[in-house]
């Protein structure tokens, strides 16, 4: 067969680029990517994001950023014209053309896929200035920008949204009342005995609930200042959100004559009246149903990219039957079918321990869970999710529905669920489907994520995605990337390091240039740091691969002015010193003096310009709290004061922070010594730390950890000696510098080692590094200088100057 | 009676070329605007606002990738040439018109 140079390629149009617009195009690129000529709308000015998750951007645990799911070069990339911030406003079925204003495209198929937008009930106030709805990101911008000045707000509806509302708008600092017509929470979800433990849940949180309460108007003159009820009643408010259900978008498929009633309504393919559009998301009305949650949607856009690309014409879509797990308000909640729907002959299962607020609750129909709800404690929840979805009998036991014979004590292990056990219920993601990928190389959560979505929506599954790639990924092979030091750099550590070595690279910009395929700001200061441990003195060094940080020794705060915080070995100081520490913050005026965590004194809001005076005047050397490098010893008192001590921890924490001080590591260091095991200076959560023993020993272990995460360290050895500690201290130190991947500290460092092999390199010397290690201690103690020594001597130009002012010349 | 025709922007003198380390920033406020100036390792010199519209980190205390200014405070990037941030609308940066000669660097401001 002769086929045409140019094969003509049906045009489709997609109109609305939210989460189901973009998953669709993602399936029909999967089923067959040169099918058609593809042109999508979008209303919103963006690529697409993740709505699920503007919950996390507006109570600040995410950024917007990283909500992103495709960005605008992922259409360009598969050939995609995306009109971005462009509304449709006709649809003209005689001649197939959409309109955007004045833009016409012309189409073969099109799909609809414009979503919902909030209820605002027809009540007097809601134009009024700080009245917000929550739906996009730039409604979770404006109402974190506006809730900057405000006290107080309330949110209008006490249902999934609204509760995610209220509770970012906790965050910033606002009393928040919510106002429920139900007479309780929830209602959609819960019955009233849950509803009930929801609203002491957040009761304890210091979110105010009203419920049963029905608004009749906002009131305020061009801002808002309160709510009035239909009982007279009034709150107080600087700020209102409303989140009162949604209306699916239907308005342009009526005005061009498609069948709609409450949506727009299509058959088992997604198809419209007119057979060539096409509806999914929530703007669909299937079989007399509305979906207002992700996972029926991904379920629909499988459907129609199998149908429409061809490669299965008979695919169906039946309906969804929804199960979800929330996460409302730091409340675990996990919910399946309608809890409300209660026929006289249905079994109703209930439990409930209202002292740890958990509550579940399951109806049985006809020997089938037809409903469920459980509230604080989702033990249960997956068996009974799996029972759900496939219509399976319920225990003859019910009691078994929550406490069946293997769940007590027993968790099922990973490796026996089904291939078809969905792990990721926001994305529908199933067991195999993971496996699969792991198997394909893919060994993180990120990469897991990337290949399958799963873990991409509520970040729920992680956890159980972390555990199959650890049950799964034994003997296949990493992802590469992992395994490099640097992103720019493709290669593992050591054979950069010989490579470095070898070329003789001496600078982040030799690296980059010899051997790195791209540049980026985290790379350059990984190399930074490794270059200057490698090389010592002969270390090429130049500032425009370090962080401002790390180019002016101190930390930027949030205003653009520095923190400065001297060292104090040890923790342990003097009335001189403190007395000079007063005048200097006197002097300056700083505006905060604070003793950290770290058992020294912080001088917050410093000018880039004051640095070096104040660092002259203080005569003490930098304390390293801000670049990564060994930051403090934290010691008790032991044995020269404590009744218990058993040695001298303050004297074996100042010779430690006095020999390591400066060393540059892959990731920060903090040191604990504590002098008996009551451990005051909690040793055993530092990255290296030391304990007296009873007999006066020191007992040493490494990797631990309590910031973002927590560890234990584990115990290397016990020495009798100062001199012994210092000298495995310093091994481990080295070690670890020259092993971990950039930014990995010690609590990932250790475990990936392993334990018995660190004993055996450090304390036993079995690849006879030791001596090697030690010299290593040597010279880069002896290459040690003060930055802040720098206050005589910038290092480069402006180092220390703020902005410059330029008048504009005089005009003529 | 004569109209004097002012152009949109007029050149300010910020300082000499050499007053701009290699590969990085220096923050100015030229008659009011807050602008950063850097220098790529290419030798390229380029001007965006002083401050990142995120949240006001100050761009000239940033990093440079490539021809992207990396914000100080939370990483966001922005394109030395266009302002174009990372994000595509969210946050673009204004960018300022740069001329280098005889080793004086000048900023291009509205006049
Ligand atoms: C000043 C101090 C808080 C205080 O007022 O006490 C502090 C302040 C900061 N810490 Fe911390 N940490 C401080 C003690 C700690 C401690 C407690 C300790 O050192 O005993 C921890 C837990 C132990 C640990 O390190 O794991 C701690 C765990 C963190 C973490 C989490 C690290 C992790 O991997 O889990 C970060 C974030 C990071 O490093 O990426 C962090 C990051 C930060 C940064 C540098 C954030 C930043 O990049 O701007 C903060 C600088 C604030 C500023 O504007 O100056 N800070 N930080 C403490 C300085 C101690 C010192 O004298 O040097
Ligand atoms: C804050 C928040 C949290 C949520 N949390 C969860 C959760 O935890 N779990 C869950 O399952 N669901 C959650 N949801 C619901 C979920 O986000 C929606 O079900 C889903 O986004 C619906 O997808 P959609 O594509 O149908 O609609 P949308 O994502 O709204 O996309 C429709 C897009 O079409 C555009 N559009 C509309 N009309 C036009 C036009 N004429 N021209 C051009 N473009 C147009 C709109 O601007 C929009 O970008 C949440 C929703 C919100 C708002
Ligand atoms: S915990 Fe640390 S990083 Fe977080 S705000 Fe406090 S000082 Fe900053
Ligand atoms: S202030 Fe610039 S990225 Fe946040």
């Amino acid at each position: 067969m002769i086929r045409p140079l140019h094969p003509y390629k049906p045009k489709l149009v997609v109109i609305g680029n939210g989460m189901a617009g973009a998953r669709f195009l993602e399936d029909l690129l999967a089923a067959d990517p040169d099918r058609f000529d593809v042109t999508v709308f979008g209303d919103e000015p963006y690529g697409n994001y993740n709505r699920i998750l503007l919950s996390n951007v507006l109570n600040g645990t995410q950024d917007a950023k990283e909500i992103f799911l495709n960005p605008l070069g992922w259409y360009a990339e598969n050939g995609i014209t995306l009109h971005a911030g462009q509304r449709v406003t006709r649809i003209d079925r005689e001649t197939k053309t959409v309109w955007a204003g004045e833009l016409c495209v012309e189409y073969d198929y099109l799909v609809l896929a414009t979503g919902s937008k909030p209820f605002v009930p027809p009540i007097p106030g809601t134009t009024l200035h700080g009245v917000f709805v929550f739906r996009t990101l730039d409604d979770c911008r404006h109402i974190a920008d506006y809730a900057q000045n405000c006290k107080s707000a309330v949110v209008i509806g006490g249902g999934l949204l609204g509760l995610e509302a209220a509770k970012g708008l906790m965050t910033h600092d606002v009393a928040v009342t919510v106002v429920e017509m139900a007479p309780w929470l929830m209602s959609v979800q819960l019955d009233e005995a849950g509803g009930k433990v929801l609203g002491d849940t957040i009761a304890n949180l210091g979110i105010t609930a009203k419920t049963g309460a029905s608004t009749k108007e906002l009131t305020g003159h061009t801002s808002v200042t309160g709510v009035k009820f239909a009982d007279g009643s009034e709150v107080a408010a600087d700020m209102v959100v409303i989140s009162a259900g949604i209306r699916p978008n239907v308005d342009l498929a009526k005005e061009c004559g498609l069948a709609c009633e409450r949506a727009i309504v299509v058959d088992d393919q997604l198809r419209t009246s007119d057979p060539a559009v096409f509806a999914v998301g929530e703007c669909v009305q299937h079989r007399g149903m509305i979906y207002g949650l992700v996972a029926p949607l991904w379920e629909q856009t499988k459907v129609l990219a199998k149908a429409l690309s061809g490669e299965d014409t008979t695919a169906a879509y039946t309906g969804s039957k929804i199960a979800t797990k929330l996460k409302v308000m730091g409340v675990e909640l996990a919910s399946m079918g309608r809890i409300s729907d209660v026929k006289p002959t249905d079994e109703v299962v209930q439990f409930s321990e209202p002292a740890r607020n958990v509550y579940w609750k399951a109806i049985v129909r006809d020997g089938r869970l037809s409903a469920a709800c459980l509230l604080g404690d989702l033990g249960p929840a997956d068996d009974l999710m799996r029972m759900f979805q496939a219509d399976a009998p319920v225990p003859q036991r019910r009691l078994e529905l929550f406490f069946s014979a293997n769940s007590a004590g027993k968790e099922t292990s990973l490796a026996d669920l089904p291939d078809s056990h969905q792990v990721c219920d926001c994305n529908g993601v199933c067991k195999g489907t993971i496996v699969a990928a792991i198997k394909a190389g893919k060994c993180t959560v990120p990469a897991v994520g990337k290949a399958t979505r799963a873990g991409t929506g509520c970040g729920s599954c992680k956890q159980l995605v972390k555990g199959l790639i650890e049950a799964v990924a034994g003997g296949v092979k990493a992802d590469p990337s992992e395994g490099w030091y640097v992103a720019a750099v493709p290669l593992d550590k050591p054979t950069l390091v010989t490579e470095v070595k070898k070329r003789g690279l001496k600078s982040v910009s030799a690296v980059l240039r010899e051997l790195g395929t791209g540049e980026d700001e985290k790379s350059k200061n990984g190399l930074a740091s490794m270059l200057k441990g490698l090389w010592g003195i002969e270390y090429i060094d130049e500032r425009d691969a370090r962080f401002i940080n790390d180019r002016v020794h101190a930390n930027i705060q949030n205003d653009g002015t520095f923190s400065v915080i001297p060292r104090m070995y040890g923790g342990v100081t003097t009335a001189d010193d403190l007395i000079k520490i007063g005048e200097v913050a006197k002097k300056y005026a700083v505006r905060m003096v604070k003793v950290t965590g770290g058992q020294r004194i912080d001088l917050l809001g410093i000018t880039k310009e004051d640095l070096p005076k104040v660092w002259a005047d203080l005569g003490m050397p930098s304390g390293h709290a801000y670049t990564k490098a060994l930051r403090t010893v934290k010691t008790c008192v032991g044995s020269e004061f404590c009744r218990y001590g058993t040695n001298d921890s303050t004297a074996l924490g100042i010779a430690l922070e006095k020999r390591y001080q400066g060393f540059e590591f892959p990731a920060k260091v903090k040191l604990g010594v504590s002098g008996c095991p009551r451990n005051c200076a909690e040793s055993t959560v530092k990255d290296v730390g030391i304990i007296a023993t009873e007999g006066g020993e020191w007992e040493i272990s490494v990797g631990g950890a309590a910031g973002a995460h927590v560890r234990k360290s584990d115990v290397l050895c016990r020495v009798k000696t100062q001199d012994e500690a210092m000298r495995i201290i310093g091994r481990f130190l080295i070690y670890y510098r020259d092993n971990a991947k950039w930014l990995e500290r010690t609590y990932d460092f250790a475990p990936r080692i392993g334990l018995d092999r660190l004993k055996d390199i450090l304390v036993n010397d079995a690849l006879g590094i030791g001596e090697q290690l030690d010299a290593e201690v040597e010279k880069t103690a002896a290459a040690y200088v003060d930055p802040w020594l720098e206050r005589d001597k910038p290092a480069f130009a402006g180092q220390f100057e703020g902005e410059r002012r330029v008048p504009l010349p005089m005009l003529a | 009676m004569t109209v004097a025709l002012t152009p949109a922007v007029q050149f300010v003198l910020v300082c000499a070329l050499a007053d701009l380390p290699v590969g990085l920033g220096r923050p100015f406020n030229v008659g009011g605007h807050s602008i950063a100036v850097f220098r790529t390792r290419a030798g390229k010199v380029f001007a965006v606002a002083g401050r990142c519209p995120h949240k006001g980190g100050p761009l000239a205390d940033g990093m440079l990738a490539g021809e992207q200014v990396v914000c100080p405070y939370h990483a966001f990037r922005f394109h030395a040439g266009t302002g174009e941030c990372d994000q595509h609308n969210v946050c673009d940066v204004a960018t300022y018109p740069v001329q280098v000669t005889d080793g004086a660097v000048r900023v291009g401001v509205p006049a």
